[in-house]
């Protein structure tokens, strides 16, 4: 009953990280960058989707749609004010750029949403269903379904619509997409508006079973840069399935042995799993061309 | 020739004259400082310790304040993080020059604290976090004073609850994985020990831990009739909502962690099944001050519409007699020096007070004001905390 219990919660939190991870596995294959804010999206979404349908009572579909929409339109933020200036100028400042440009989020909300954290109810998450023995809420059934769905989704969009194409065709030789008429500085822009709606979706989908507080996303985000390096950056499915299985690592020893260990275990893994396989478990190997 | 002033020379006649000028400003007033958790989980009980101190100061500055001075309040939050809290407590009495100062509400903050205010000798009153060693501190001139619950005492109180309510024979533990839960852990342990009844299992979480079912699996799986639990809110939400996913309808017996935000909001339909330790309510049978204080709340602070909002009832009152005690020290020692303050501190011998009478609160031996006979036992009820009539 512990076990499945666990596996459950392991692969609801695991997919989360997934989703976080997608959004920099995005950025990455488009423009070779990443959003250090992934986890301040993923707060934002929380906090956006709490505001339109607790504050204002707005009906559900609505509040997420509307709040995957401004996550999006922070990306575009994020990719023109603290990434275009210093990419284009071939300079690595974007690095820290964006991990400040998450502190700014995260204290913005911080005075504006309020110093506490607040409960974000969901019809999926009242009453438990017993599974195997195990109570477990609805809503960590679906969150793992609703993050292959994505994984799915993306994969299929990258390689089978002629956007995603493009957006692949972007980092695969940037001159040559510029020259076959590719958008490559939209191409870019919409990567990060992708990869924020995705942690944005994250947060909303956590938020019931958690809770809604500005510095909620720091430690998913950090997690997340964690789990896209150890499914290799260059795969959509090495991220997510990294984040299922990272997510399952932390339930089971936290299962067997209490939480106070679980971040140096599965920490610890991770960095025995990249000194293994050093691209990740489905990863590349970046090739320079000289 | 006249020598023209350069305008460098403007410069610094003008920054010496400001920089001679401030300090002298500062010596109208009488300042005392509050660090304390003001955003965050606990931010509500930041808020009600504001507000205590704040009605306090009011009053004694409408009796014309201290020493010929007013008082005045200068406030650091902390964000519940030690490192943050040593730092605000530094520029409290290195830059603002406050005469004593307030410490909040986490236990871990304020064990960093007391080292720099024994090695300052500036006053350090507690109003909320009850960790033992906080005043039990060792120091040989102890300058830490506490009118709040001690852990040591609390877990007393809890395990007497425990067994005359429920008849607990083998209680378990689900403690938050600091310093707090550490104090509670060895408290509990001794209190268990001394009416010899054995516990259970005793399992940490962490404040983050969104599941807590494997901890509390385990706790089940002992065997555990009644749960002892020590945690601020959002982690004692994430119990109370484990329990319920798993089916688990166990007593709870808490420490004051639910207390401190919106527990109701957070932990759902189960919130009312916990019961949890208070030094005060202003909900239940109030004494004629006690109306006094909450009439002047309310007309203080207009946001105050409900009872729900009068909310954590011991961030106000354990504050209000502790701002009322220290200015009775600073009357007495008639000076602003820490060293005859504290010695001050223990010449206090009677005060009537909100939570109850003071007689010689504080003496080198014991310098908490409250003992077990002040604590009573409540729980959460729409927002609001109610008093439990056994």
């Amino acid at each position: 009953m512990l076990l499945i219990s666990a596996i459950i919660s392991g692969l609801s939190l695991g997919s989360m990280y997934g989703l976080i991870a997608l959004g920099f596995h995005v950025t990455y294959v488009v423009s070779n960058t990443v959003n250090f804010s992934q986890g301040s999206a993923m707060m934002l979404g929380a906090v956006l989707g709490y505001i339109f349908s607790v504050t204002l009572g707005w009906p559900l579909p609505i509040a997420a749609i509307l709040a995957l929409a401004l996550c999006g339109l922070f990306g575009l933020a994020v990719e023109r004010i603290l990434v275009r200036p210093f990419a284009e100028r071939n300079s690595n400042a974007w690095l820290m750029a964006t991990v400040a440009g998450g502190i700014v989020l995260d204290n913005i909300i911080l005075f504006t949403f309020g110093k506490e954290p607040r409960n974000f109810p969901s019809a999926l998450a009242v009453k438990p269903v017993q599974l195997f023995g195990a109570g477990v809420y609805v809503l960590q059934l679906v969150i793992p379904v609703v993050g292959l769905a994505v994984a799915l989704l993306l994969q299929a969009a990258f390689h089978h619509t002629r956007t995603g194409k493009s957006l692949l065709a972007v980092v695969q030789n940037r001159d040559a997409a510029r020259l076959m008429g590719i958008d490559v500085r939209r191409a870019i822009a919409g990567s990060f508006a992708l990869s924020t709606a995705l942690a944005g979706l994250a947060g909303l989908l956590i938020a019931p079973l958690f809770s809604v507080q500005s510095d909620m996303g720091t430690l998913f985000g950090i997690k997340a840069f964690a789990v896209a390096i150890l499914g290799g950056m260059n795969s959509a499915w090495g991220v997510v399935l990294a984040g299922l299985a990272y997510g399952a690592f932390e339930a089971l020893v936290t299962a067997y042995f209490g939480s106070t260990y679980t971040q140096i275990a599965a920490f610890s893994i991770v960095i025995l799993a990249l000194a293994i396989m050093p691209n990740g478990l489905l990863g590349r190997r970046a090739v320079n061309k000289v | 020739m006249p020598r023209f002033t350069s305008r460098r020379q403007v410069f610094s006649m003008v920054a010496a004259v400001l920089f001679f000028a401030l300090p002298a400003q500062a010596q109208t007033t009488i300042r005392l400082g509050l660090v304390s958790a003001l955003s965050g989980q606990n931010a509500k009980s930041g808020e009600a310790i504001v507000r205590g101190l704040s009605l306090a100061l009011d009053e004694i500055n409408a009796q014309g304040g201290l020493l010929g001075k007013k008082v005045e309040l200068v406030t650091r939050d902390d964000e519940s993080n030690p490192a943050k809290g040593v730092v605000a407590a530094r520029e409290l009495v290195q830059r603002e020059h406050v005469v004593a100062f307030f410490g909040g509400v986490d236990t871990p903050v304020s064990l960093a604290i007391v080292p720099f205010a024994n090695q300052a000798k500036v006053p350090f009153i507690g109003v909320w976090a009850a960790g033992t060693a906080i005043t039990k501190n060792g120091a040989a001139e102890n300058y830490v004073f506490r009118v709040s619950a001690v852990d040591d005492l609390v877990d007393v109180a809890l395990v007497d609850y425990a067994v005359k309510k429920y008849g607990a024979r083998k209680p378990g533990m689900i403690l938050i994985n600091n310093a707090w839960g550490e104090s509670n852990e060895a408290g509990l342990k001794s209190a268990l020990a001394a009416k010899k009844i054995p516990y259970s299992a005793i399992e940490k979480f962490e404040t983050e831990d969104v599941d807590v079912v494997p901890q509390l699996t385990r706790l089940k799986n002992a065997g555990t009739d009644v749960l002892f639990m020590v945690a601020n809110v959002a982690p004692s939400s994430q119990v109370v909502k484990s329990l319920d996913r798993m089916g688990w309808n166990v007593p709870i017996v808490s420490h004051w962690g639910p207390a401190g935000g919106r527990f109701s909001e957070l932990a759902g339909p189960s919130a009312p099944k916990v019961h949890f330790i208070e030094t005060y309510s202003f909900s239940g049978k109030l004494s004629p001050k006690g109306a006094v204080v909450l009439a002047a709340l309310k007309k203080k602070y207009p946001a105050i519409v409900s009872m729900a909002d009068v909310t954590p009832a011991v961030g106000i009152a354990n504050a209000y007699d502790a701002m009322h005690l220290t200015a009775l020290a600073i009357a007495k020692a008639g000076s602003t020096e820490g060293p005859k303050i504290r010695a001050a501190f223990y010449k206090i011998d009677s005060y009537d007070g909100l939570i109850k009478t003071y007689k010689t609160p504080f003496t080198p031996t014991n310098q908490d004001a409250l003992s077990s006979s002040d604590y009573i036992f409540t729980y959460f009820k729409d927002g609001e905390i109610l008093p439990l009539t056994n």
